[in-house]
């Protein structure tokens, strides 16, 4: 690495640590305000967090408990057995497998096609720059949901139905991720740090590798988090074009309620355990989702 | 590519000044102009490649397919029908039910969602303790998935077995069928959309909310306002492009409710939307022709309807931002 890459660093260092100094600030609070505001925020703490917490605690019930008046409030011990349960019924660790192939697939690639060509629109300047950027803000309004019949079609065409590639191909790149990282790099990256790398002979993948990257690391952090989480939950394409054989886990979920919808203890302990991987990547990286969307960096 | 591109990089970054030659031969201008000329088309490309590829032609596509009569189990004899899809949709009852659901359902989750949303991030506004704690508490719904969302649901609104009908009971209420009925169903999809995503919005306007230099709280506040009324005189002025926006997306997102009334019903496997296709959305009624009975063709209709109306949306939402903000929002 060149030293012009290496001041570049320090630079985007200090950089960073001024944008994250962002103090909130709201209402001028008078002390009796703050004082009501305590019940309110634990009462709407409970009702976000009371549908996540029953579904383990009837996850870890028999279904006997489940069925009495008044049901029980708090989890008992028989979550392996109906974790088990879940895997007798479907193929629920082809699913997991499937899933995180799939997310994490989608991630790698959002990633890197997105921050590249966030690079190029915030900072390379070439014919056509302006109209192609409106084009890509156009497509985030793009309902490319609505497309599942012809998309269908086309994969059928491609060989590519019942396939995880079907899954993964349309949703590889977002226009929301391109937005995203233009944004953070003209935000970051200041102009004279590239032309100092320009004068130091970096060609514009250089200048990509070297100077962007490092600097785009907390958008990134960000983005792949949304990303992940969205492909790990994605629904509507995917039972579309998965085949119950070889599905990702929502499409697994739902199979499992379809097959047994009364059976309460066996479908939400595999909801359980299909929402337990997005818990564990929210619990550690929650804070940065929260300030990119407080940023209004996420939309849609 | 990568590693190619990369040596090139490092190759020319150690040709240092005094190094240098002082006229570039033919392959380094060649090289500069590939790298100045082509390189941003070249990183632009994936994108433009897959949303062209599985994006915008599905969409186009839709229109035609829409035209023709293809089935999903006999491909390859689809006609030609003009607009004999569309002539037969205006007939069809199901359809406009399933219009009608669709509007009703996009009102009921997106006016609670929007308030509450604006109530909460009021809440948080102000410098507590435990900042993080709630603001990621308000989130959690929105991580979870939305089959993991209408599962639990599901559960919670069960007829003997919920909690909601075990605590009405407690009043005296009788245990009330939900999936069964008109509004008990859209009610209970409704809960679980608001519930999904009232704390992301609630984040959103937080954030817009910190936005608002202090002084003008303090002014409102030296007239006498309250931290209610500050919401209302302060707050709600300046949030109005923000709210704009998020009402859009949200429209936007009820027209494409599919997973809740997907497996909300009460009979496993059904794609009608309740016995009565009391909460069968437009998408799902699209899902139910071509997947289920193979009409690809009618179905691709269902999908094109959508596909207007979302543009329509879309296009007022755009104006009404560009009016609060001067320019294109976003």
């Amino acid at each position: 690495m060149t030293s012009a890459a290496h001041s570049t660093l320090a630079e985007l260092g200090k950089l960073r640590g001024i944008r994250r100094r962002r103090s909130g600030n709201g209402p001028a609070g008078e002390p009796s305000g703050i004082l009501t505001r305590y019940p309110f925020l634990f009462v709407v703490l409970l009702l976000s967090s009371f549908p996540v917490y029953w579904t383990f605690t009837i996850a870890s019930q028999t279904n006997e408990a489940v069925g009495q008046t008044p049901p029980p409030f708090l989890p008992g011990g028989n979550f392996f057995a109906n974790a088990l349960r879940v895997f007798d019924n479907i193929d629920f660790a082809k699913a997991l497998v499937n899933s995180v192939i799939v997310a994490g697939a989608i991630t790698v690639s959002t990633l890197a096609f997105c921050s590249l060509a966030g690079f190029a629109f915030a900072k390379l300047r070439f014919r056509g720059r302006n109209a192609l950027l409106l084009v890509v803000i156009a497509t985030m309004m793009c309902p490319v949901q609505l497309g599942v019949i012809p998309l269908y079609i086309e994969m059928q065409t491609l060989g590519w139905a019942q396939h995880l590639i079907a899954v993964i191909a349309p949703t590889a790149v977002s226009a929301f991720g391109v937005v995203f990282m233009r944004q953070y790099t003209v935000q970051v990256v200041p102009d004279e740090l590239l032309e100092a790398g320009r004068m130091d002979g970096c060609t514009s993948w250089g200048l990509y590798w070297h100077v962007v990257l490092p600097a785009l690391r907390p958008a990134m952090a960000v983005l792949g988090l949304l990303t992940f989480m969205q492909a790990w939950n994605d629904f509507m394409w995917p039972v579309i074009v998965l085949s119950p054989h070889n599905p990702t886990v929502q499409v697994a979920l739902a199979t499992l309620a379809a097959g047994k919808y009364m059976d309460y203890t066996l479908v939400l302990a595999g909801t359980a355990l299909a929402t337990l991987p997005v818990l564990v990547v929210f619990a550690v990286f929650g804070r940065r989702i929260i300030g990119g969307i407080m940023e209004g960096a996420v939309k849609g | 590519m990568t590693v190619s591109a990369r040596r090139d990089s490092t190759a020319v970054a150690h040709l240092r000044p005094e190094l240098r030659p002082n006229r570039a031969s033919a392959f380094v201008r060649l090289f500069r102009w590939a790298d100045r000329g082509v390189s941003p088309y070249v990183y632009i490309a994936p994108f433009f490649v897959l949303f062209i590829g599985f994006g915008l032609f599905p969409i186009l596509y839709t229109a035609y397919v829409s035209l023709t009569n293809r089935d999903l189990l006999s491909p390859g004899i689809e006609a030609y029908t003009g607009l004999a899809n569309y002539r037969e949709l205006i007939g069809d009852d199901y359809f406009w039910n399933s219009v009608k659901n669709t509007f009703l359902l996009m009102v009921m989750c997106s006016v609670p969602q929007l308030v509450f949303a604006l109530i909460v991030a009021h809440l948080l506004t102000a410098s507590i303790r435990l900042r993080t704690m709630f603001r990621m508490g308000v989130l959690l719904p929105n991580v979870t998935s939305i089959v993991a969302v209408t599962l639990v649901f599901g559960q919670i609104f069960s007829r003997d077995f919920g909690i909601i009908n075990w605590a009405l009971g407690l009043f005296g209420v009788d245990h009330i069928a939900w999936q069964a009925g008109d509004w008990t169903s859209r009610s209970a999809i409704a809960t679980m959309v608001v519930w999904r995503w009232t704390g992301y919005n609630a984040l959103i306007y937080l954030g817009a909310m910190l936005a608002i230099p202090k002084e003008q709280f303090e002014a409102a506040a030296m007239d006498g306002a309250g931290t209610w009324r500050q919401l209302w005189h302060v707050t709600l002025p300046a949030l109005r492009p923000t709210i704009a926006f998020t009402a859009l997306i949200s429209l936007i997102g009820q027209m494409q409710l599919f997973a809740e009334p997907l497996l909300f019903d009460a009979s496993p496997g059904s794609v009608t939307g309740g016995s009565a296709r009391q909460f069968q959305t437009m998408t799902l009624f699209m899902y139910e022709e071509s997947f289920r009975l193979g009409h690809l063709g009618y179905g691709a209709a269902v999908s094109w309807v959508l596909v207007i109306i979302t543009f329509v949306l879309a296009a007022i939402g755009y104006l009404i931002t560009r009016r609060y903000t001067g320019d294109g929002g976003v």
